[in-house]
């Protein structure tokens, strides 16, 4: 019998997963005793970092895609197609195009959703830079925006990337000071709850380098309506901000795909948050974004998550017990300017320390955006 | 253990999420609450404890009670 395991989403976690997998059981899958197979909806692969530099002209959209075909090993089958169903009892997925897939061993790793359209008017007043669209909208924008107000707003937790926001609003005071015009923009960054960031040490760090660099902050701000015609942002507190620019983080949401199979009631899939298994189904693991665990929604999360979740699967297709553990190492470059960053790392449990931003790591972020391939490939 | 008579419209289990998960649930439920709904918010991150009654004077919303349970908090809100 050929044990077949089948990896959705074809994005960080599961292009690691299945280049993982196919690593670890080399063996297997020449004897014939295992199969791996890739199901993404996308022919390429999309690394979402690179979007934070689109709209300040330093990458393009196409910059973020290479074809899955290229960094997927040749020993996993790829089929492009979508998933639109899943039935645990009877292992089996549905497909838009393919009928059905039978499976042995899941892993689902389809990432989160936008959903701006959960705001009232952020999808006609706001912008973002959290897709290829948006962030090639917002290019255009900042490129025009030589005077007034910009307003970041942090518009739901969980969100992808929680570093993202302060980066984005550090950059722009940089990019807009290079080029003369910082006395002319006014800056103002919101977030959820009292503080600027959820991590009580990265909230110092950055409140302290927002005063420092005349950027305005307003916490316990919970959007709740733009309204475009005035050009007017209001929050559930009842605070109103007046914007010129409006850079949203857009509402995120899980999959409908695990509330209607039963994986947890709101999108996010429920798994033991040490071994990634689905805490109502069988055989079947969520990593990356999709994973209701509690750290940050990061690419790095979803690469240790990875490395864990190829190593029960491994250990199971050789009917061993499986050992293997996710700690929740976490690990956030942030940048600081245009040209200065620093970085964070921890795990389930700890506090990161932030340490004094620098050049070098600001290098060793592009550095690591550029190997990024070779770590999709499984090489890193 | 303490007991409360309120029985609550709606009640979010945040039980094992750090924070500020619980607050964000709260917050995400408020949204779509009606004013007079009683919401209870089950808590075991004991930051809960000072963030949501914080959040709740800002938003101007009560808190009506918080009930020690072995391992985690109820706190009873009402929506105005
Ligand atoms: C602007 C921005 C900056 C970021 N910066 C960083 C950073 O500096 N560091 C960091 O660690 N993280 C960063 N992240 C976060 C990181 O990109 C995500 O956490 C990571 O991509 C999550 O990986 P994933 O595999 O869970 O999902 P994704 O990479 O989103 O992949 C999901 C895949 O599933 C496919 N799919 C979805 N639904 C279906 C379906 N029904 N059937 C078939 N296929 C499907 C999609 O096409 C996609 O290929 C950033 C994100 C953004 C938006």
């Amino acid at each position: 019998m050929t044990e077949h395991i089948v990896v959705v989403g074809g994005g960080t976690g599961g292009t690691v997963l299945a280049n993982r997998l196919a690593e670890k059981l080399g063996p297997e899958i020449e004897r014939g005793d295992a199969r791996v197979t890739l199901v993404s909806d996308d022919p390429d692969h999309v690394y979402k970092p690179t979007f934070l530099y689109v709209p300040f002209g330093k990458k393009t959209v196409e910059d973020a895609k290479r074809p899955l075909a290229d960094l997927v090993d040749r020993a996993v089958d790829i089929e492009i197609d979508r998933v639109t169903g899943i039935d645990t009892d009877g292992k089996r997925l549905s497909l838009r195009d393919g009928g059905s897939m039978a499976y042995d061993q899941l892993a689902l790793a389809l990432g989160a959703q936008l959903v701006p359209e959960e705001l009232p008017g952020l999808a006609e007043g706001g912008h973002h830079f959290y897709g290829p669209d948006g962030a090639d909208a917002l290019r255009d924008e900042m490129a025009e925006f030589t005077e007034g107000h910009l307003v970041l707003s942090v518009i739901g937790t969980p969100h992808m990337c929680p570093a993202a926001p302060v980066e984005f609003v550090l950059m722009a005071d940089a990019w807009f000071r290079e080029r003369g015009l910082r006395e002319d923009v006014e800056i103002t960054y919101t977030y959820p709850i009292q503080r600027a960031h959820a991590i009580q040490n990265v909230a110092d760090w950055a409140s302290e380098a927002f005063e420092e660099r005349n950027i305005n902050v307003e916490t316990f701000f919970n959007a709740d309506e733009v309204d475009p015609e005035e050009g007017v942002l209001h929050s559930m507190e009842g605070t109103e901000l007046d914007y010129d620019l409006l850079v949203g983080i857009p509402p995120h949401a899980g999959s409908d795909l695990v509330t209607e199979a039963g994986l947890g009631d709101d999108g996010w899939a429920d798994v033991d948050k040490h071994t990634l298994e689905s805490e109502h189904a069988e055989d079947v693991y969520v990593l990356g974004d999709l994973a209701d665990v509690p750290t940050s929604k990061a690419g790095s999360v979803a690469h240790y998550e990875a490395g864990a979740v190829a190593d029960r699967i491994a250990s199971r297709t050789r009917g061993q017990t499986p050992t293997a553990t996710y700690d929740g190492k976490t690990v956030c470059f942030i940048e600081s300017g245009m040209d200065e960053a620093t970085f964070v790392d921890f795990e389930y449990g700890t506090q990161p320390t932030v340490r004094e931003p620098s050049k070098p790591v600001h290098w060793a972020k592009l550095g690591y955006n550029e190997s990024y391939w070779l770590t999709a490939r499984g090489l890193l | 253990m303490s007991e409360t008579e309120l029985d609550p419209d709606v009640t979010i289990d945040s039980r094992g999420a750090t924070c500020p998960g619980p607050l964000m649930d709260l917050i995400g439920k408020v949204k779509e609450a009606d004013p007079g709904t009683v919401i209870e918010l089950q808590t075991s991150d004991s930051g809960s404890k000072g963030d949501v009654p914080e959040w709740l004077d800002e938003a101007g919303h009560d808190l009506l009670e918080t009930v020690e349970h072995d391992d985690y908090w109820s706190m009873y809100v009402e929506i105005n």
